[in-house]
């Protein structure tokens, strides 16, 4: 092994782990504010590439029925609610943004092909059609059960994750699909080159770190999903309604799993059940962190993505063994050195 | 009769099977005793443990691999093997186990899912297990000199198990251990106070979950006599979870439920939805994810209690408890000897001091009140004598040793007991099981004794000290009721029953009389200056003030955190700074 392996795996592994970084930060703060522990993670991550990829091959994703199924369930679920108590007025606004919505994004896609649009609104497009995706997930799977207890959750997660996962594979097949990548730019660093997809997706990473730091700390639905983080009940006699602080942050999570999808795309070849192990190394990222430290998830991510590159070299077809089995080393250090004071739920 | 009903009628399906089932479906029952063997560990793990894990098929390709490699390679005998695999899951169980289970609920399953992919990757590239094509030739299973190799022979041999394990899990749930393990969902602080070591129940039942999955992974090595890493999937974990959850998680009949629902489903959904879909593929996953949200949405408790609803005839209550010899009792200090001495107790919450230098002792055949306003800090107090929340500093002494740094479950065993002022019980379980948790310490017996029903000469003995105290408190009318079914002033005469149960020298009572009509406040005021004359500690915290000065022989009040008075209930009655903190200053 030469110094120009060791930057390559290097590269490697930084990329992968600044995309293992987001996703660890999507999920500490879905954790933090709906104590959801977010499985279906990685299912926004492949599907993120999957549409993209489709939309570039010009076909219409599947993940549009699934939007309008979602949002149709959704108008039905809030909509009889609505009727019941007579708030008619907020009626419109709820069906044009579950109904109208999906609809106008399909008519799109029927209207315009999508393969021959530029590669930055394809992009959009695919944001468009999965993001949305989060909130309604939430709203269908989760909010009726926003009091459950965190074990009750996870189980649900784990089904969510199921059930998408075969959607997946209905929606896009068994076979693998890599997007062409966004620059042929390409560096040499001692000797090593360096290729400009991995510079976009460190820079794209750290652009929207910090754009996540902005919001928490500057804008007043950051600080309400903090302030729900901290104290649920305390957070909702402020007003601030728990099932706004779930959508909000199912959004976020949402669109940094379809962030990160878009921009692992080119790098691997994703399939329609890639994700999950995707979404799984920033859960071993977010767990060094303890489930709480946003800092202390992003660097465990981080070292995810190296320890994965450089196990690769050495043993590839163990990779996956070695970087889940580093969680158990991780959660006896954690074991070791927290108090754990017996919280009691049910 | 009704208990036994499902089992008697099991027991007629497993021995009449083969006669009508074709070939099929033997196969298919088969794998549905194979599975509900597995769900039944999660039953116990999740459903009545409060824990949980993705990662069982990992434990079942443990036992299946096992016995595969040592048969194949080494040409052990199946039987010999078996006893590996459990040594070899038991032990990668207990490592596991040690880590994971001291941490946050959440935690436990985390870890499952991780080393579930982590072992099948294993399995699928050890080239010693044969890769992803797996390994062949694994040899069938002789019993008694009968040769197992028939899918028809085989059948008995798996349910004849699952009857088995169903007859332990039940009798385990029914005894000392497994009113331990019961009370692990929502009961730990409580347990742990009536001298239970959750740690170990948490402990024991991850073990018998993952034994029972890696006895399903041996059966299912000898019955496909071949094995490869697919069928130990984390998507097969998570599937038997499904199993538990549909079925009924607190059940243990809910997993043979679950396990056949799910089994013929499957089987049903994999022919028809790739006709429907125009494709092939896994697609009952989509089905099983979208029903178990729903599940969990509308029937959390899965499908068993709604079948249970369905069945003619009520639940019965009552039982008649065995006579039984009285458990021995701890020798009572002599009376006016010190029991408990605080001194100079401190208790911070960050910057906030609920506890300021407190500083009471209590002797053996004395009543003492600790009384104050709301707030004063007497429950901080409480939890800091009994280890609940250790103290931040100070000393606190018990029968002359020092214990303000041990745990709230051996200051219980050395004789001290206490109740809560929100009440503590399982709401689900009889009283009489609820008190029977405060004699927890005063028996011995262990998990596989439950199991083997080899404890019931010391169960009797504990049940019928529990229903002693349940008449002594004067509940014996509801010795058999749901706990959660009694009033609210009842339930604490039930805990005072349950600290009774563990034989004390101490007691340590929160706000006993809170909720109770005046007849019943005497009754208890009655039991309380018996107890006294035996010789008991009394500790007693209490606003009704009647009560209190009736019944105490000296009185501390609080206020603030820090100690206002202390004297006799006449002294501090007239004491103008008590009466200036209970009634306001006079301007």
């Amino acid at each position: 092994m030469d110094l120009q392996i060791i930057l390559l795996l290097g590269q490697d592994g930084i990329t992968n782990g600044a995309i293992y970084a987001l996703l660890a930060l999507a999920l500490v703060l879905v954790f933090a504010v709906t104590r959801v522990i977010f499985i279906p993670q990685g299912e926004f991550v492949a599907f993120g590439a999957l549409t993209l990829a489709a939309l570039q091959a010009g076909k219409i994703p599947g993940t549009v029925w699934l939007l309008l199924v979602a949002g149709i369930t959704v108008a039905l679920l809030d909509g009889i609610n609505l009727l019941r108590e007579r708030r008619f007025s907020r009626l419109p606004p709820l069906l044009l943004a579950n109904i109208g919505f999906p609809l106008a994004c399909a008519g799109i896609l029927w209207l315009v092909p999508p393969g021959g649009l530029p590669l930055w609104a394809q992009v959009v497009l695919a944001m468009v059609l999965v993001v949305p995706l989060g909130p309604m997930l939430y709203r269908i799977a989760f909010q009726p059960l926003a009091s459950a207890p965190v074990l009750v959750l996870l189980i649900v997660s784990v089904a969510v994750h199921m059930a998408m996962m075969g959607l997946g594979l209905l929606f896009f097949g068994a076979e693998g699909s890599r997007t062409p990548s966004f620059t042929e730019l390409s560096f040499e660093i001692a000797g090593a080159p360096l290729q400009g997809q991995t510079i976009l997706v460190v820079l794209a990473s750290a652009i929207l770190i910090a754009g996540l730091y902005f919001f928490f700390e500057r804008t007043l639905y950051g600080k309400a999903l903090r302030a729900t983080a901290m104290n649920r009940t305390g957070a909702r006699l402020m007003g601030i309604s728990a099932s706004m602080a779930g959508k909000l942050s199912f959004t976020l999570a949402a669109a940094v799993g379809v962030f990160s999808g878009i921009l692992i795309a080119p790098i691997t070849t994703i399939y329609y059940d890639s994700g999950f192990l995707i979404g799984l190394k920033g859960f071993v990222g977010a767990i060094i962190g303890g489930l709480a430290s946003y800092p202390v998830a992003a660097l465990g991510a981080l070292l995810v993505g190296l320890l994965e590159s450089y196990s690769s070299f050495w043993a590839s077809a163990f990779k996956e063994v070695i970087v889940f089995t580093l969680i158990i080393p991780v959660l006896l250090w954690r074991s070791l050195t927290s108090k754990h004071v017996e919280e009691e739920e049910e | 009769m009704k208990r036994h009903l499902p089992l008697l009628l099991l027991i007629a399906l497993v021995v009449g099977g083969p006669w009508f089932l074709s070939d099929f479906g033997v196969t298919l029952a088969n794998y549905i005793g194979l599975y509900a063997i597995v769900a039944l560990g999660l039953v116990l793990l999740t459903g009545i443990g409060g824990l949980t894990s993705f990662g069982q098929a990992a434990f079942v390709g443990l036992g299946g691999y096992a016995t595969t490699y040592l048969a194949t390679v080494h040409g052990w005998s199946p039987w010999f093997n078996l006893l590996v695999a459990l040594a070899l899951t038991g032990a990668v169980a207990y490592a596991i186990g040690f880590i994971t289970l001291r941490m946050g609920g959440h935690f436990l399953p985390l870890a499952t899912i991780a080393w579930g992919i982590s072992l099948y990757y294993l399995f699928g590239n050890l080239d010693m297990l044969g890769g992803n094509t797996g390994m062949t030739g694994v040899p069938a299973v002789t019993l008694f000199g009968w040769e197992l190799k028939a899918e028809r022979h085989f059948y008995y041999l798996i349910w004849l198990v699952l009857l088995l394990a169903i007859v332990g899990v039940r009798n385990l749930l029914d005894s000392r251990s497994g009113r331990a393990i019961r009370a692990l969902k929502g009961g730990v602080v409580m347990a742990e106070a009536c001298g239970v070591n959750t740690a170990q129940a948490k402990i024991v039942i991850f073990l018998i979950a993952a034994l029972l999955a890696a006895v399903s992974g041996w059966l299912y090595a000898h019955l496909q006599r071949f094995v490869n890493p697919t069928p130990f999937s984390l998507t097969q974990g998570i599937e038997f979870l499904f199993m538990a959850v549909i079925g009924g998680i607190g059940h243990v009949w809910g997993a043979v439920i679950g396990a056949a629902l799910v089994t013929i489903t499957k089987q049903w959904l994999q022919d028809w939805l790739p006709q429907l879909l125009g494709q092939s593929g896994n697609f009952e996953i989509i089905v099983f994810g979208i029903v178990m949200v729903l599940v969990l949405q509308r029937a959390r408790q899965g499908l068993w209690p709604v079948l249970l609803r369905l069945a003619p005839g009520g639940r019965e209550h009552r039982r008649t408890l065995p006579a039984a010899e009285p458990l021995p009792r701890r020798t009572l200090p002599e009376a006016g000897s010190l029991l408990l001495e605080a001194r100079e107790v401190t208790k911070r919450f960050g910057g906030l001091a609920a506890n300021q230098k407190m500083s009471l002792t209590v002797s053996a055949g004395e009543i003492m009140a600790l009384i104050g306003p709301n707030g004063a800090g007497k429950s901080t107090m409480f939890n800091c004598i009994s280890g609940i929340s250790p103290a931040s500093e100070g000393e606190i002494a018990f029968l002359g040793e020092r214990i303000e740094q041990t745990s709230s479950r051996e200051i219980a065993s050395r004789g001290m007991s206490r109740t809560f002022q929100h009440v503590r019980l399982l709401p689900q379980m009889s009283v009489l099981e609820n008190v029977a948790i405060g004699a927890h310490m005063r028996g011995k017996s262990g998990t596989l004794a439950a199991a083997l029903r080899l404890d019931r000469n010391e169960e009797a003995r504990l049940l019928a000290e529990a229903a002693r105290q349940i008449e002594r408190v004067g509940l014996g009318e509801h010795m058999f009721d749901p706990a959660g079914s009694l009033a609210l002033g009842k339930q604490r005469i039930v805990e005072i029953a349950r600290v009774l149960a563990s034989d004390p020298c101490l007691i340590l009572l929160d706000e006993p009389a809170a909720g109770l009509r005046y007849l019943e406040k005497q009754a208890l005021a009655e039991l309380l200056r018996k107890l006294r004359a035996e010789g008991m500690g009394i500790l007693l915290v209490e606003h009704d003030m009647d009560f209190v000065m009736g019944l105490a022989d000296r009185v501390v009040v609080m206020e603030f955190g820090e100690k206002l008075a202390e004297g006799l209930p006449e002294e501090v009655q007239q004491n103008p700074m008590v009466l200036e903190a209970y009634l306001g200053g006079v301007e």
